[in-house]
């Protein structure tokens, strides 16, 4: 244990170093910015449930998606040197096989949304394994694979309902977008838990994180060992997935509401960062999911700040970008082999002067 | 060899994708409608709204001979206004009514050129155009004129000589800011705090939307708590709504630039468990009237929603029948605004877009 803290003081987290630093200086700098803003309170929501309520709930229930994304965003990186652009379209389209199928149901019980969630997830799988062939069988570059879904996603989404934004409204599904009654924790939040915990048990009990880091790090020699490198890249294209399933529901949860051109816009440039700030390679290898998910915490974070002190929505983004880039450069090699150069020189002129006084 | 497939294969995966880009809209997502991007879909009836009546009913030409009309539209996928807008045009410009119809569908301002160009070699008689871009157009619009064909803008102003065409039915949509905001004055409300939920900026709804209530901001009548634009997207919309209720401050008018934005606002005052529509402490209000906002109103749980007609197929179609000059080369389309207390089920029905 001792060894361990120490172990921290010399080498900082490993690869988490860099998103961990990021959100504490947010912490930091929000607490000498208004010391109430991580406060959380108590209230009664409109349907009379206690709530948790407080900028801090704000930043954890808004990233969910983004973080559940991340997370499958981060295997596929690993395993395939590139990153999925389609998430945002493909959520889309999950999203409107989920009303879809809901709709379709003279009324909306438990039983037909957990099967409309289960034909999302199938939706969203067919999708992935798509994208995963053209990357694995055909080799091609992923950003173009996917590029063909970014492109036309949305123009599916809109033909499965045939509607630009089609109300769905029940109770489950308000549970499933806000709060279960009696638990003050937001649903998203829970979800994001449930989804970190199963790929926990995933790489526990299988190998797919070890034939993942393999497959990434060279794909002809993992092949040579035995791995069939083909099969695990599409794998994880198809958990990807189901990822975007789960993103969708929620997101269509959240609003009650399907709109094919604004579920989860832009997002697969926010998952593609969440994965970079989480220090995570983005020319495949080594990962954790860990770093991922607290990138998505950072971005979210960064956004309600900026929400928070009044700067104008167009200019978020800009703000945004300047961070991001300081933490990108932080996180490169170059910047960190300098580091570690210029540590050993401080050690070593130390050791002189320890010298020197001896 | 190997490598040479996988190039094929790329270049036929982008050539594809270039393809998918051509027809479709899904990619683009810039919300470029004068309306409301992001809101609801079929229509399956018709309202006519207009103030025209039923002239439409028997062709006017008594040989039978139909008269050819071509569409140069938005794809109905853009909206939910749009969606409307197509259908709209399908139902009156139909063969009972006398019609040939031809349509084209695209987002992009040099597909809809083209597809109006061939219009006019295959010889319509008029042509109907809502523009994806509003320059570009002269050249084309002048071989109309050449060709004997009459031209009609809807819903979108093009930029070029006024003389190049009959007239443009059109929303304005600086009317449907002021008559929001004068329902909102009418209220007489002890003060006004009020979170302004704009649409993307430089969108002509946007700018007609955001008019109104800048100049109230402007005259000290009404406080504005915050003014951020969710670029339509209702998850944006409610993150702005949650970070002003966690500042503390107080507000009591939500001020949406259309429905979705109104009903993630919505979604963020039920999880804090302020009161809203009716009764309630804050005031609620949309535009676009989709249908299920209209219930909404109708509920109670918001207060006002601004019409954005998108039914301008039927005066056209009279101005044609009429066979006159218009009297103005710009015709309002005149829209409503409509009040929870007193909107009825026929309001929702006849003017409600979507399901």
């Amino acid at each position: 244990m001792k060894n361990k803290i120490t172990n921290i003081f010399k080498g900082g987290f490993g690869q988490l170093t860099i998103p961990i630093v990021a959100i504490c200086m947010l912490v930091i700098f929000n607490l000498f910015r208004d010391p109430s803003f991580f406060s959380v309170g108590i209230t009664h929501n409109n349907d009379g449930n206690i709530v948790l309520a407080g900028n801090l709930i704000s930043i954890i229930n808004a990233a969910s998606e983004l973080a559940v994304l991340a997370m499958g965003m981060t295997l596929v990186t690993a395993a395939c040197a590139g990153q999925d652009i389609s998430v945002g379209a493909a959520a889309a389209i999950a999203g409107s096989a989920f009303v879809k199928v809901l709709k379709s149901g003279p009324e909306i019980t438990g039983f037909s949304v957990i099967l409309a969630f289960i034909i999302a997830c199938c939706v969203a799988m067919i999708f992935g394994a798509f994208n995963g062939t053209l990357v694995s069988v055909f080799n091609i570059q992923p950003m173009i694979a996917t590029l063909i879904l970014f492109t036309c996603g949305r123009s599916i989404a809109y033909w499965i309902n045939g509607g630009a934004s089609v109300p769905v409204d029940s109770p489950i599904i308000k549970a499933i977008g806000s709060f279960i009654p009696g638990i003050p924790v937001p649903t998203p939040v829970l979800i994001v838990i449930v989804v970190a915990i199963i790929f926990k048990l995933v790489f526990h009990f299988t190998s797919l994180e070890l034939f993942t880091q393999s497959v990434g790090i060279n794909g002809s020699a993992s092949r040579l060992n035995g791995i069939n490198a083909t099969f695990i890249r599409l794998l994880t294209f198809v958990i990807l997935g189901v990822c975007v399933a789960v993103a969708g529901i929620i997101g269509v949860s959240r609003l009650g509401l399907i709109n094919h051109e604004t579920l989860l816009l832009d997002v697969e440039m926010d998952a593609i960062l969440a994965v970079a700030i989480g220090g995570n390679n983005l020319g495949g290898g080594k990962f954790k999911i860990s770093g991922s998910i607290i990138g998505a915490y950072v971005i979210h974070m960064l956004t309600v700040t900026l929400y928070a002190m009044k700067v104008p929505s167009t200019d978020v983004k800009a703000y945004k970008a300047i961070v991001i880039v300081i933490l990108v450069v932080i996180g490169s090699p170059v910047i960190k082999s300098k580091f570690t150069k210029f540590m050993t020189q401080m050690k070593n002129r130390k050791q002189e002067v320890a010298m020197k006084g001896n | 060899m190997r490598k040479r497939l996988v190039s094929m294969i790329m270049a036929g995966t982008l050539a594809m994708s270039m393809a998918l880009t051509g027809c479709t809209s899904g990619g683009d997502t810039t919300p470029v409608d004068t309306g409301s991007t992001g809101d609801t879909g079929e229509t399956t009836e018709v309202a006519d709204t207009g103030d025209t009546g039923e002239t439409a009913d028997a062709p006017v030409e008594a040989s039978g001979e139909l008269i050819k009309v071509g569409v140069v539209n938005n794809p109905p996928s853009e909206s939910g206004y749009r969606e409307a807008n197509v259908k709209d045009m399908e139902a009156v410009f139909s063969e009972a009514n006398g019609y040939e119809l031809k349509t084209s569908y695209s987002l992009k301002n040099d597909e809809q050129l083209q597809a109006a160009q061939g219009f006019i070699t295959e010889g319509v008689d008029y042509l109907l155009i809502s523009a994806a871009e509003t320059t570009g157009w002269d050249e084309v619009l002048k071989k109309a004129q050449e060709a004997g064909i009459k031209v009609y803008l809807f819903d979108r102003m093009i930029d070029v000589d006024e003389s190049l065409y009959e007239a443009a039915v059109v929303s304005d949509m600086a009317a449907e800011g002021d008559t929001a905001v004068q329902w909102l004055l009418d209220q007489n409300l002890d003060e006004y705090n009020v979170i302004h939920i704009q649409g993307a900026m430089g969108s002509d709804a946007q700018i007609g939307r955001t008019g109104a209530l800048d100049e109230q901001f402007a005259s000290g009548k009404m406080n504005k708590v915050v003014q951020q634009t969710a670029t339509w997207d209702e998850a944006e919309a409610k993150k702005i709504v949650e970070s002003v209720i966690n500042s503390g401050e107080s507000f009591n008018v939500i001020y949406a630039e259309n429905d979705g934005m109104a009903k993630g606002a919505v979604a963020a005052l039920d999880e804090a468990g302020i009161t809203h529509g009716v009764g309630g402490d804050v005031i609620v209000m949309g535009f676009d009237c989709n249908k299920w906002a209209l219930r909404e109103l109708l509920d109670g749980k918001w207060n006002y929603d601004g019409q954005c007609s998108p039914f301008q197929a039927q005066i056209i179609s009279d101005l044609i029948k009429s066979g006159e000059a218009p009297a103005s080369k710009k015709i309002i389309n005149e829209e409503k605004g409509f009040d929870a207390t007193t909107i009825t089920q026929a309001d929702i029905d006849t003017y409600g877009l979507g399901e």
